[in-house]
């Protein structure tokens, strides 16, 4: 048996009254790939942030090498060997490699810095684990694959024993997914812990030892990954029954009112797809699956190389978003803060916003145009605010989101693009966002809804597509839908 | 109760109008230092020194609430002043023409501002501190770095001349702020200039083109300098190529003591005239006061970061009453 190096025991953290941790206990073993698994928003984020000390824990305690300790502080774990190497990398772009891996801690002679002795050391960290760079590289001159991997030389060149690695892979492609996995089978010959979170299934077989499942903040189960199956991995994921709790379907579905071929652009391949008149069409798939950029583009805000938009039986041609909500294309954002709403300005001036032409008289805002446009959007949609007149900065992520929601409905689109429609907002404003969202299919309109929240894509979609890699690798009907299957799909299992 | 809540009003009129009432100490301390200082004479005197940079403030207005800056305005009120001045007496062109040459010729230099920095994506401080050094330098090619002069009467009534008891250049400021004001205001273009300075991205997905907007105010920037450059003229009687050195920063200083955030959305066009005044009666009240020059830039520097910082101080605390 080998030695623990890190035990997390009974961990829990709130957020404002959020349960994102329950109870999580885990161990690490020394020189081991441990994987995380889980949907997003399981909590496995969080757990890597009360680890690496980013975040303090609401109860629970952290042993590092047989030592407890209720909270840690983020240099301290540096200093005592827990590294972590986030997506966005803490590298400074316009040092070399050897800047960066001794950023800090020079070589010197006397106050001059020692760069003839910097570069051979990291020559030899280099070569060690058999990549050829030359340390006097520019970071910004390399790949993101080589990015990656000096952050792994300078965690190893800091001594670390545990490394935390969060969805590495997720940027790579095939060749340079191969050189990562090699480095890492040499990390552990040399004894280092790594705690690897990745939503790649196959991945999680070919370099882990164990594998920790969690879900809904819990920790699930920890088993060998040699005695359990993929599947058996998926249904310890997903877990649940759902789809309970939303909103019944009146809707009845019409003809094709929109129909996408063969778009293409720098992140999206062939994408074809259509939406009917009264439906929800769901886009499942992981983070970075390329579900925003096919919105993104179809809304006119990205760039198309190619590819055939129709919309009721007409071709169009969106080259920006002006020219998408002039034929009835509405987009609310992934992002509201940086790009839904302006924070700074009225409920009232954010209401109208889109809609300024229809209630202008030549360069002149009818004031009382203004204030009826967004008496009503505010009332139809139960904003929650003292008055039109109120800083949107001043509500509640919820009524933020319905004010977004506003702007767009009142632009009177005819297909509305939802990415995203819940994030970040409260159960209560949740359920009516739904409420509102088969109330407008309800009046013959139609949605196309990116969604990472399983339960929500099951419960509203009528339709899912699910996308991988900028590509659309699955359709699935209502009697199809299954969260194993939407996983299966989204993470390479079966389809492109 | 009602004390409470009359307090409260009276807070948030301090918070939201802070500006007025340090204007109000001003005028208040002035005259009792000096008896001549409320004389109507007086205070035409000091409408009419801060005309010239009222008018360019209205531009940079627009300008900063998109989250941009132009600190080319002094260089094409040179620019213009001495065009202007050249058409006149070299090329014979009657004044009105050569007026609304010169207007024409600073909306196409905030054109090429906008170019630079809508379409090419430069920074907008660097753009116009490009074009502020270039267009000034054509100023002084064009002259040879001579002054021009020997202007019609006609012309110099622009400048030096009175509408009832109101010298006109007064007149020309207050129209531009109440031209500004209508388009911030009730007109969609200005709801778009505060939404792009606000939040850009938001914006460009709602709809908005914000290249045309940019165009727009970088545009206005250079009519309201190029109006400035003008009526400078007029009311000097000579082109000048270094006229208008150094305005970028006394309108910068202005506009930012109107509570105009220079990281855009936020800002009152009419808090910007508050601006306006408190640097014109500060220089005014000092001079009466025969203060001399060296102390009067020393004071003015302090009062921009002592309004500024108080502004921040005040915002500060309300946010953390509404936090808590």
């Amino acid at each position: 048996m080998q030695e623990n190096v890190l035990e997390v025991k009974n961990l829990c953290k709130y957020y404002a009254g959020v349960k994102a941790l329950t109870d999580v206990s885990i161990a690490f073993r020394e020189g081991e790939v441990h994987a995380l698994a889980g949907e997003n928003g399981a909590g496995k984020s969080t757990l890597i942030k009360l680890i690496t000390g980013a975040e303090t824990a609401t109860s629970g305690a952290i042993s590092v090498f047989g030592k407890q300790y209720d909270k840690i502080d983020p240099v301290w774990a540096i200093n005592n060997g827990i590294s972590a190497m986030y997506q966005e990398f803490n590298l400074i772009p316009y040092l070399t490699i050897a800047e960066n891996i001794y950023y800090g801690k020079e070589f010197t002679k006397g106050i001059f810095i020692n760069r003839k002795v910097m570069n051979a050391e990291t020559k030899k960290s280099l070569q060690d684990m058999e990549i050829d760079i030359d340390p006097r590289c520019r970071i910004c001159d390399l790949g993101v694959a080589y990015q990656q991997i000096v952050e792994i030389v300078k965690a190893v060149s800091a001594k670390s024993k545990i490394l935390i690695m969060d969805e590495p892979t997720a940027p790579l492609t095939n060749t340079e997914t191969a050189v990562l996995m090699k480095l890492i089978k040499k990390l552990k010959e040399a004894n280092v812990t790594i705690i690897y979170i990745s939503h790649r299934i196959e991945e999680i077989f070919e370099i882990c030892d164990r594998v920790t499942v969690m879900r809904d903040g819990r920790c699930i189960t920890t088993k060998n990954t040699k005695d359990i199956t993929k599947n058996e991995l998926i249904s310890y994921m997903v877990g649940r029954e759902l789809g309970e709790d939303y909103p019944e379907r009146k809707n009845e579905i019409g003809n094709t009112v929109l129909k996408i071929e063969n778009m293409n652009n720098q992140k999206l391949k062939d994408i074809c797809f259509n939406v009917k008149k009264g439906e929800i069409v769901g886009f499942g798939g992981l983070v970075g699956a390329g579900r925003t950029e096919v919105m993104q583009a179809l809304f006119g805000a990205d760039h198309i190389d190619n590819g055939k938009i129709t919309l009721n039986d007409k071709q169009v041609k969106i080259s920006n978003p002006s020219v998408a909500l002039a034929n009835g294309i509405g987009l609310i954002p992934e992002d509201r803060k940086n790009q839904g709403v302006h924070l700074g300005l009225s409920v009232r001036d954010n209401i109208s916003f889109s809609s300024l032409k229809k209630i202008s008289k030549g360069p002149f805002i009818s004031k009382k145009k203004d204030y009826a446009i967004s008496e009503k959007y505010c009332e139809k949609l139960r904003i929650k605010t003292p008055n039109i007149n109120q800083l949107v900065k001043n509500l509640s992520g919820g009524n933020q989101q319905k004010v977004v929601l506003a702007k767009i409905m009142a632009t009177q689109c005819d297909v509305l693009i939802f990415d995203e429609p819940t994030r970040g907002i409260d159960v209560g404003a949740k359920q009516e966002i739904y409420q509102l969202m088969r109330h407008i299919v309800d009046e013959g309109k139609c949605i196309v809804m990116v969604s990472s929240e399983m339960p929500e894509l099951i419960g509203m979609s009528d339709r899912i597509y699910i996308m991988r890699m900028g590509k659309v690798v699955g359709e699935l009907k209502r009697e199809e839908f299954s969260q194993e299957k939407i996983l299966e799909y989204a993470s390479g299992l079966i389809g492109g | 109760m009602d004390g409470k809540t009359g307090y409260k009003k009276l807070k948030n009129i301090f918070t939201n109008y802070g500006i007025v009432f340090i204007l109000l100490l001003l005028v208040i301390g002035f005259s009792f230092l000096s008896s001549r200082f409320l004389m109507r004479d007086n205070i035409f005197n000091i409408l009419r020194q801060v005309s010239i940079v009222g008018m360019i403030s209205v531009g940079m207005t627009l300008v900063l609430l998109t989250g941009g800056i132009d600190l080319s305005c002094g260089s094409i009120v040179g620019l213009t002043g001495v065009g202007a001045a050249l058409l006149m007496t070299k090329a014979n062109v009657n004044p009105v023409l050569a007026s609304l040459i010169m207007l024409v010729v600073g909306v196409a230099f905030g054109l090429v501002n906008a170019f630079f920095i809508a379409q090419l994506r430069v920074p907008p401080f660097i753009a116009t501190l490009g074009m502020m050094t270039s267009v000034r330098g054509i100023a002084y090619i064009i002259t040879g770095g001579l002054p021009v002069f020997g202007f019609n009467r006609s012309f110099t009534r622009l400048g030096q001349g009175y509408i009832g008891v109101i010298p006109i250049p007064v007149i020309i400021m207050l129209g531009a702020f109440v031209l500004g004001y209508i388009l911030l205001n009730i007109t969609r273009i200005g709801r778009y200039i505060y939404g792009v300075g606000g939040n850009e991205e938001a914006s460009r997905l709602s709809g908005v083109h914000v290249k045309k907007i940019k165009y727009f105010v970088y545009a206005a920037s250079g009519f309201a300098s190029a109006l400035a450059g003008v009526v400078l003229l007029a009311r000097v009687n000579s082109g000048q190529p270094n006229a208008g050195s150094g305005y970028e920063m006394d309108v910068i200083t202005s506009v930012v003591l109107g509570g105009v955030s220079m990281s855009g959305g936020q800002g009152r066009i009419g808090m910007v005239i508050i601006g306006v005044m408190i640097m014109g009666i500060l220089t005014n009240g000092m001079t009466m006061l025969s203060i001399n020059e060296y102390i009067q830039q020393f004071v003015k520097g302090l009062v921009l970061i002592g309004a500024v910082a108080l502004d921040v101080f005040i915002k500060n605390q309300r946010a953390k009453r509404t936090a808590a």
